[in-house]
């Protein structure tokens, strides 16, 4: 707190708008690269958006015009990435069925909620943002960039050929159980979703047959079109899922037709690690406070992601955000460290593992020559309850800055915390 | 570790009359903390505390230890044991909303001892917990305080009628009836109830008593000041409705939840209205949208008394624990003794029992959690908790 008001008291940094040939120079601090050891003063050099360079403070040479942050005391980690989120209020299926493959989340999301603003907070950089659980599938997930930005377009990562980085939410167990034309069982559930997946079957082996003869392909099927993208293994499959019989039966299903998955939630996946691995599955992991809730997370338990990085299953956490707080993120590792989880694990677990998961590890998730600039600045070890996130840049572009004003508002709440929306141009579009 | 986890199993053994506890650091909340400190525990209270030099423990005591000691943690507003882990109609007994005033419903009718949640909290060192009724109606019905071992609420509760749970704001108001629509209309029936109370009050003191009548009795015994008024309300305006309620009545009165009690510190100052502040990792939204995670701290600092609660939200997760939000308000602010403060000494003053619980004083209860580090720490683990002088848990949590 000493250490906040200090910033207060010095100017508001306000750099200008980064050019592409300027370097930006991290000096002094403590980087944790992820996919390296430790550099305990170190150097991190940042131009165009992505990291040019990245040593001991000895081994790096500042070129001469760089804009020279000095950063000594600091802790800079990679922009911590969250596999599941609902910021921005992302609404996907409606009630008309269990099972929406067309529904784009990215169609919903208010990019000037503040919840994405409170994620840049907690050294987010990266989020998957799904529709809910309330359905069997409930739609196409949205991997965002945490940039500043002011229309979805913004913030969306984008492959060579133009392609929407993101991909699709499932749910078994009890939240996707409703009235008819929703599933009331866990066998109809299954049911249900396996007779989608033939179908999807059945219209790729059509598109195929038709050999791009317009005449012989079938009428265009938004819905087919996204399941055949999962059974090509382009989107992969975020799996909302608690119990272990639930787990167990997802696993069969993505056996069955070949999609890759990552295992959501897993409150009972300390009960079978074994077969979790076995199917080279990863898991994404809540951390929540105490257990219970609904009679499916009875077994929620902070041990999960030990046990699972035991059993060599890859693993990441996620915020859920609102049900756990993005600004808190860091609680979440920390709390697995608490229950036996290795802290380089843990850290891997909200960054490159997490990218991993995301297909998104060539960009980001560590601090590397290449990857984006994407990174968070603490004032002390990632996984004290003490150390609060001063800045957060997202490829190169710092997008939080605990020294100000607003932003302060945003990563500890108060008078009018609960009004912004529209907070980007708070600053004359400068930051 | 190893030894203190021998030392517990030998414990539950033995069940000796004496138990010492020694702490690299303990923490008496009374008090600067104790380097290489002792605690002797018998009969239930604590009979000796002080650093080791000073404390001989007796020949045959089972000694525990750990490298830091606090008194139990309290819980200065909760919902557990009428609010199961399972969230489903049948372990939900926190609110009845047949009606929007009902002070006779009484905690300890609906109190489930042996809830999971109960001993949840009791694994982070949480031996003592104030709960009932929820907030969600102008009157919801009674709390009660209980350390939290026990399996009927004759063994745990040792206040079974603490406070009468009140709502201003939203969430006393609702679409559909018998709930009021606004929030005036709110504040107009808690009043009008008052005022039948205080009748009904005095002609309890006058020669021809009226009918007995639970609902204006439990009232009465608020408007006679033998307990407060537990009011949650949140936003600035509906603080302030609280306090002309206070005023009006004379009440004693604790503010709970309290969002934006910083913008009120010298209203509530004036009152001398003590506040329960939300799980200060509450989530920021509706009527809690313009909280601050500093709030404790602004309220310490502003000469409040102030406690913290684990609160209640209606979905996952099912209970917060204090330790972990007393951890949060000392990243936000406050200083290590007085975030424990939050939940120890200060909560248990607010709640009337600090004779009893929330400092390590010679005399007082024998509660106390034991950690292996710094217990806001999100990596340290709580290696034992004694409540009355009795090793409760071992768990390593």
């Amino acid at each position: 707190m000493i250490q906040l008001f200090l910033a207060l008291s010095l100017p508001l940094c306000t750099p200008s708008a980064p050019q592409q040939d300027a370097t930006t120079a991290f000096v002094g601090a403590r980087l944790i690269p992820i996919s390296g050891p430790e550099i305990a003063e170190g150097v991190l050099l940042v131009r165009g958006g992505k990291i040019v360079a990245i040593g001991a403070a000895a081994d790096i040479e500042v070129p001469a015009g760089s804009t020279v942050r000095d950063v000594h005391g600091k802790t800079i980690l990679p922009g911590l990435i969250c596999t599941h989120s609902h910021i921005g209020q992302p609404a996907g299926a409606d009630r008309s069925a269990p099972i929406q493959p067309e529904v784009r989340v990215l169609d919903s999301i208010d990019v000037r909620h503040a919840s994405l603003q409170r994620a840049q907070a907690g050294g987010l950089t990266c989020a998957n943002v799904m529709p809910g659980s309330g359905h069997l599938l409930s739609g196409q997930t949205v991997y965002l960039k945490l940039r500043d930005g002011e229309t979805i377009d913004d913030l969306l990562i984008r492959d060579s050929g133009g392609g929407i980085a993101g991909g699709i939410k499932m749910a078994n167990g009890t939240n996707s159980r409703r009235d008819p034309p929703f599933p009331g069982t866990r066998a109809k559930s299954a049911a249900l979703v396996r007779s989608k997946y033939v179908a999807a079957q059945t219209y790729r082996d059509k598109i195929a047959r038709a050999a791009g003869d317009a005449a012989k392909l079938p009428p265009r099927d938004l819905a087919l079109e996204a399941l055949v993208e999962v059974l090509e293994g382009k989107r992969v499959v975020h799996h909302h899922t608690h119990r272990h019989d639930d787990i167990l039966t997802v696993l069969r299903l993505a056996e069955e037709f070949g999609f890759r998955v990552v295992l959501h939630h897993v409150s009972d996946g300390w009960k079978v690690a074994d077969e979790i691995a076995a199917a080279k599955a990863p898991c994404s992991i809540i951390v929540i406070d105490s257990p219970g809730g609904k009679q499916e997370a009875l077994g929620v338990d902070y041990k999960t992601g030990g046990v699972l990085e035991r059993a060599g299953v890859s693993v990441s956490f996620h915020t859920d955000d609102s049900i756990t707080d993005s600004r808190l993120f860091l609680r979440s590792p920390a709390l697995a460290v608490r229950a036996g989880m290795s802290r380089e694990k843990a850290l891997a677990a909200v960054t490159l593992e997490a990218a991993r998961q995301l297909d998104l590890d060539a960009r980001i998730g560590s601090l590397e020559v290449g990857k984006d600039a994407d990174l968070a600045v603490l004032d002390g070890d990632p996984l004290s309850v003490y150390t609060l996130v001063h800045e957060t840049w997202v490829e190169g572009e710092l997008v939080f800055d605990l020294a100000d004003e607003k932003d302060r508002l945003i990563a500890l709440g108060g008078d009018g915390a609960g009004d912004l929306t529209d907070i980007h141009q708070c600053c004359g579009g400068v930051r | 570790m190893n030894g203190l986890l021998l030392a517990l199993a030998a414990l539950v053994v033995q069940d000796p009359e004496v138990l010492a506890i020694r702490g690299e650091t303990v923490h008496t909340a009374a008090g600067e903390p104790i380097q290489n400190g002792v605690v002797v525990c018998s009969g239930g209270k604590i009979v000796a505390v002080g650093p080791a030099g000073s404390i001989t423990i007796p020949g045959g005591a089972t000694v525990l230890e750990a490298a830091v000691v606090t008194p139990g943690l309290v819980d200065a507003h909760s919902v557990v044991g009428l609010a199961g882990w399972l969230n489903q109609n049948h372990d939900q007994d926190q609110i009845e909303r047949s009606g929007p005033l009902q002070p006779e419903l009484r905690a300890i009718d609906a109190y489930n001892p042996r809830e999971e949640l109960v001993a949840w909290l009791r694994s982070f060192g949480v031996t003592t917990v104030h709960t009932g009724h929820a907030p969600g109606a102008v009157i919801t019905g009674q709390t009660l305080i209980a350390k939290t071992r026990g399996d009927t609420v004759e063994q745990s509760v040792f206040v079974p009628f603490a406070m009468v749970a009140a709502t201003i704001g939203v969430g006393a108001t609702g679409d559909e009836k018998p709930a009021p629509g606004t929030r005036a209309k709110a504040v107009a029936i808690l009043r009008q109830e008052l005022v039948r109370a205080s009748e009904y009050r005095a002609k309890l003191e006058g020669d021809e008593p009226p009918d007995r009548d639970l609902r204006l009795e439990a009232l009465a015994t608020v408007l006679a000041g033998e307990r407060p008024l537990l009011v949650t309300a949140h936003r600035a305006h509906d603080i302030a409705a609280a306090l002309r309620v206070r005023a009006e009545f004379d009440l004693r009165m604790v503010l709970d939840g309290g969002a934006e009690a910083y913008l009120m510190l010298d209203e509530l100052r004036a009152a001398g209205v003590p506040v329960i502040v939300h799980a200060t990792m509450a989530r920021a939204r509706a009527e809690r949208r313009n909280l601050s995670m500093e709030t404790p701290h602004l309220l310490q600092e502003a000469g409040i008394p102030v406690a913290l609660q684990s609160g209640y939200e209606s979905y996952v997760p099912k209970t917060r624990v204090v330790l972990f939000e007393a951890a949060i308000a000392a990243r936000y602010g406050c200083s290590f003794d007085d975030a424990l403060r939050l939940v120890t000494i200060d909560a248990a003053r607010i709640l009337g029992v600090d004779r009893r619980v929330g400092s390590l004083e010679v005399g007082k209860d024998a509660d106390l959690g034991l950690y292996d580090g710094d217990p806001f720490e999100y990596t340290t683990h709580c290696v034992g908790v004694v409540i009355e002088g009795e090793a409760v848990s071992a768990e390593v949590r």
